[in-house]
């Protein structure tokens, strides 16, 4: 076991599919019942990823299948007023993909970025780009693509100038392209890409067709602007929720306020269906439904309906006296030691050597993605025999393979629309009893007419996934130099890749990442994985464990630093020795920050402090400094400076958006986020009791994007996880204080 | 029926009174740039301009709005303004998923409209919606840009 680093979700995500092991039992024999309650999703999610592939290419045709991402009709329609429309492998919900896409086939197709309409491709094979599977997550997009899109671009651009060389009649070799056309000079003859696409895809395409020199790139590494940021400016951008399907109905929901629950008897059914508007009254599998002519017609109706709920036999139904101060506790008294994750070095040796041991527990919330769009989805079945679903998703064949058992249908019958997501982080991929599609689906089928489900907020807030609760038990030791010598870690609990990828593995890597395998020098080290489930439906959240687990860790560092006497800046730096990527990018954070201060110290006559803290998600490197206050008790952070090194970057100024945005979120989970549940029901349903940081709370944020050349890391969440640490060590630098339980907020602090 | 001033036209819509104007635009009118976040006017996700000031839909009652001139993200840059705001939004690429810009855009111009040089105190006190995406710097950017366009 000696230097054995179990894997995170970034090298999960990464791992082609066949080294995946998926758990198969219980699928064949899914009811649309046992779909539509508790208890087969754990399994779907995984069983769907896995099934994908070969079907998509055909039964037995597998092997003549085109690779993904080389077929240019499948990508690319090209417009006559020079537009270019992309069928992208992924969706767009705010992380700036579509532009990113725009950026990279642009560059070697040559067409301008903003001439591109970006749409999210409908489920098919041609569009498998992320390891030989597809999913918008793991901050995977770009670096998983990129390759891949560039040399689609460089096929569709060699196809139409070999297309422009027959209509011209002139060597290839005598062409070559400015933006959307070809161009010969000997004749000054110029054609546009769209009069030669209908010839160039006759071509057979070429599998080797030449890159361009990135020296001469013009829009990838460039900070291109958004192509969609003007609909986005004007409210033309169209999300789930706006669309208007033909003759639709439109239905609002009320959920069993316990997960498990199902409906009993409806008191009042017949004065509800004489309520204005409304179609007909329904009951669905933890849930009631009314459909109406309009959606506040329906939602009104449904607010009325007098619902008893019953509990009913199920096995993933949370308990009437499920709480998360009971779920703490659990987690608390569990002393097992469960499966390594890292190891290296003798730790008993390392302990019985040391000058001074430490302790010490830390627990975060169930917390939610409170993303602004609220979940709906639309479904038609059509007389063709096929069913179009619109639908948030960020995996486009796991939603239609589900939606076909749902449906009773071939997948290849489901036609899944992917519309723009009006924010995700993890919210949109299949968590059971979690999305308002099968209700759609369920609905449309009973009355045989389009519908559309739309949740309240507080239906979100109730059915949402939660990131799980976090706890991890630290012990760790100081030599007399005052560095650390020994490092033990037990994380106790349920992440998401266990709970949906590698049950029958002991280590759930989503658990650990972010306390195995950070990069400090210590010489005795050792990281278990206690499983412990949680009978809530948990989810991935942006950046995933690391979102909770670099806190853990970072802040466990700072007080290990405190017990060595040592500045937490400058221990980090020296056990950062072998680690030039990761100390060059603490030295910078520290040079963005002007010079590394830790205080107290005093502006405009009110104490401040500041505190750091490294992570590596989704490979990336970031360094984080935070700059505190505190008036009244309540936190109050100034600056953050985060330096993030990706490797290279494709879009400067959507990496610096997406830290800016990342660190907002980081920094409303470390402050305010929190759902309690109490007797099996989550207490928190709208923002008024679930606050998410708000402007007035936002601190400036000063990102430098470092290049390191190393292999293209992630973006998207990259910038979340150090937030929470560097203000936790601030908030101790300032006070003395350790808070070692999140959201920050609960913690009684004195004004300093 | 109700009758409405939406955008500098009448309409006639067939909603009960207390409808609130969010639905009467987006379901009655089909005008869905207005959008649902909260229901309780907490994320200003819905703000319209209800005789000029930042109001959020969700929890106005249509009925209340009967004879006030309402205005919407579909009409703001028609209004001069608005027009500059939105400028200002794609200037400094404010939008990431951008389901809140709308009632941010909103929000903005009417905080120009009734504060034309607003102080970053100003900004914080009348920009209260909420950004899941913490657009929350690149917006206050933009209305100062705004400011001074």
């Amino acid at each position: 076991m000696d230097g054995m680093i179990n894997p995170g979700t970034e090298d999960f995500l990464g791992t082609p599919l066949s080294d995946v092991t998926i758990p198969e039992a219980g699928v064949a024999n899914l009811s649309r019942r046992g779909l539509f309650g508790v208890g087969a999703g754990a399994l779907l999610l995984g069983v769907m990823v896995k099934a994908r592939p070969a079907r998509a290419q055909g039964e037995g045709l597998a092997a003549a299948a085109p690779r993904p991402g080389t077929q240019v009709a499948a990508f690319l329609e090209f417009h006559p007023d020079g537009k270019v429309r992309l069928l992208s492998p992924f969706v767009e919900g705010g992380q700036g993909i579509a532009t990113a896409m725009a950026q990279i086939v642009g560059e070697e197709l040559d067409v301008d970025p903003a001439q591109f309409i970006v749409d999210c491709a409908p489920p098919g094979a041609d569009y498998l780009v992320v390891n030989g599977r597809r999913l918008t997550g793991g901050s995977l997009s770009v670096r998983s693509s990129y390759a891949t899109m560039r040399q689609l671009g460089a096929t569709a651009r060699n196809l139409i100038v070999r297309a422009a060389a027959a209509r011209l009649d002139v060597p290839e070799a005598e062409l070559t392209t400015e933006p959307g056309k070809v161009v010969h000079k000997a004749s000054s003859r110029t054609v546009p890409y769209a009069e030669l696409v209908e010839a160039a895809l006759k071509l057979q395409p070429s599998e080797v067709a030449a890159l361009r020199d990135p020296a001469t790139f013009r829009w990838i590494g460039k900070p291109v602007p958004r192509i969609d940021i003007r609909d986005k400016s004007t409210g033309r951008a169209q999300y789930a929720i706006d669309l208007q399907v033909e003759n639709m109905l439109q239905g609002a929901v009320t959920h069993a306020p316990r997960l498990g629950q199902e409906p009993g008897a409806l008191a009042n059914e017949a004065e509800v269906r004489a309520m204005p508007g409304v179609h007909s009254v329904h009951k669905l599998p933890g849930a009631v439904a009314v459909l109406a002519d309009r959606w506040w017609r329906a939602r009104k109706a449904v607010e009325a309906l007098q619902v008893t709920w019953a509990d009913a036999p199920n096995p993933n139904a949370l308990p009437a006296d499920f709480s998360s101060a009971g779920m703490l506790a659990t987690l608390r008294a569990e002393k097992g030691a469960g499966a390594p994750a890292e190891e290296n070095g003798d730790l008993a040796a390392a302990f019985a050597g040391a000058a001074k041991t430490i302790e010490a527990e830390y627990d975060a919330p169930y917390i939610a993605h409170a993303q602004l769009e609220p979940p709906s989805a639309a479904a038609r079945f059509n007389v063709d025999g096929t069913l179009d679903l619109w639908v948030p998703n960020q995996a486009p064949e796991m939603f239609q393979a589900t939606a076909a058992r749902m449906a009773g249908l071939e997948p290849g019958k489901v036609k899944v629309h992917s519309p723009i997501l009006g924010g995700f982080f993890g919210r949109h991929f299949l968590y059971e009893a979690a999305a308002p599609y099968p209700q759609a689906i369920a609905l449309a089928k009973a009355v045989n007419r389009p519908v559309k489900v739309l949740w309240t907020r507080e239906e979100e807030f109730l059915r949402d996934g939660y990131r799980p609760m976090g706890f991890v038990r630290f012990k760790g030791a100081v030599g007399a130099d005052g560095m650390p010598v020994a490092l033990q870690a037990a994380a106790i609990g349920e992440g998401p890749i266990g709970r949906y990828f590698t049950q029958s593995q002991p280590v759930d890597s989503s658990m650990v990442e972010g306390i195995a395998g950070k990069p400090y020098a210590i010489a005795a080290k050792r990281v278990d994985c206690v499983k412990v489930k949680q009978p809530t439906i948990i989810s991935f959240w942006r950046s995933v464990g690391h979102s909770m687990n670099d806190f853990f860790y970072e802040s466990f560092l700072d007080e290990l630093a405190t017990a060595g006497g040592k500045d937490p800046f400058e221990m980090r730096l020296a056990m950062l020795g072998d680690k030039p990527r990761q100390a060059t990018l603490l030295r910078e954070v520290a040079a963005l920050s002007g010079g590394w201060k830790r205080g107290p110290f005093e502006v405009d006559g009110i104490r401040r402090a500041r505190g750091v803290a490294m992570a590596s998600p989704f490979g990336s490197e970031v360094a984080t400094i935070a700059e505190v206050s505190i008036t009244g008790g309540e936190i109050r952070v100034h600056d953050l400076w985060i330096a993030i090194d990706p490797g290279r970057a494709v879009n400067p100024a959507i990496i610096e958006a997406q830290v800016q945005s990342a660190a907002a979120i980081g920094l409303s989970s470390s402050l305010l986020e929190e759902i309690t549940y109490d007797a099996g029901v989550p207490q928190q349903r709208n923002y008024d009791t679930y606050p998410i940081l708000p402007l007035a709370r936002m601190p400036r944020i000063h990102v430098k994007v470092v290049e390191s050349g190393a292999a293209l890391g992630g973006v998207g969440e990259p910038g979340v996880p150090g937030v929470p640490p560097a203000v936790a060590n601030a908030v101790a630098a300032l006070t003395g204080q350790r808070i070692r339980s999140l959201p920050l907020s609960k913690a009684r602090l004195g004004s300093s | 029926m109700l009758e409405l001033s939406i955008n500098g036209q009448t309409r006639q819509v067939d909603a009960e009174g207390d409808t609130p104007l969010l639905w009467v635009l987006r379901d009655n009118l089909g005008m869905t740039g207005t959008k649902y976040g909260c229901g309780i006017a907490q994320c200003g996700a819905c703000t319209v301009l209800v005789d000029g000031t930042a109001t959020r839909a969700c929890v106005t009652p249509a009925e209340s709005v009967v004879g006030a001139k309402v205005v919407t993200i579909e009409a703001v840059e028609r209004d001069p303004v608005g027009a500059k705001v939105v400028e200002a939004w794609v200037s400094r690429q404010v939008a990431q998923c951008g389901y809140c810009q709308s009632g941010q855009v909103m929000a903005a111009t009417a905080l120009l409209q009734q504060t034309p040089k607003p102080t970053d105190e100003d900004i914080a006190g009348a920009m209260t919606n909420l950004c899941r995406c913490g657009t929350y710097n690149a917006i206050a950017a933009a209305v100062r840009q705004a400011a001074t366009a």
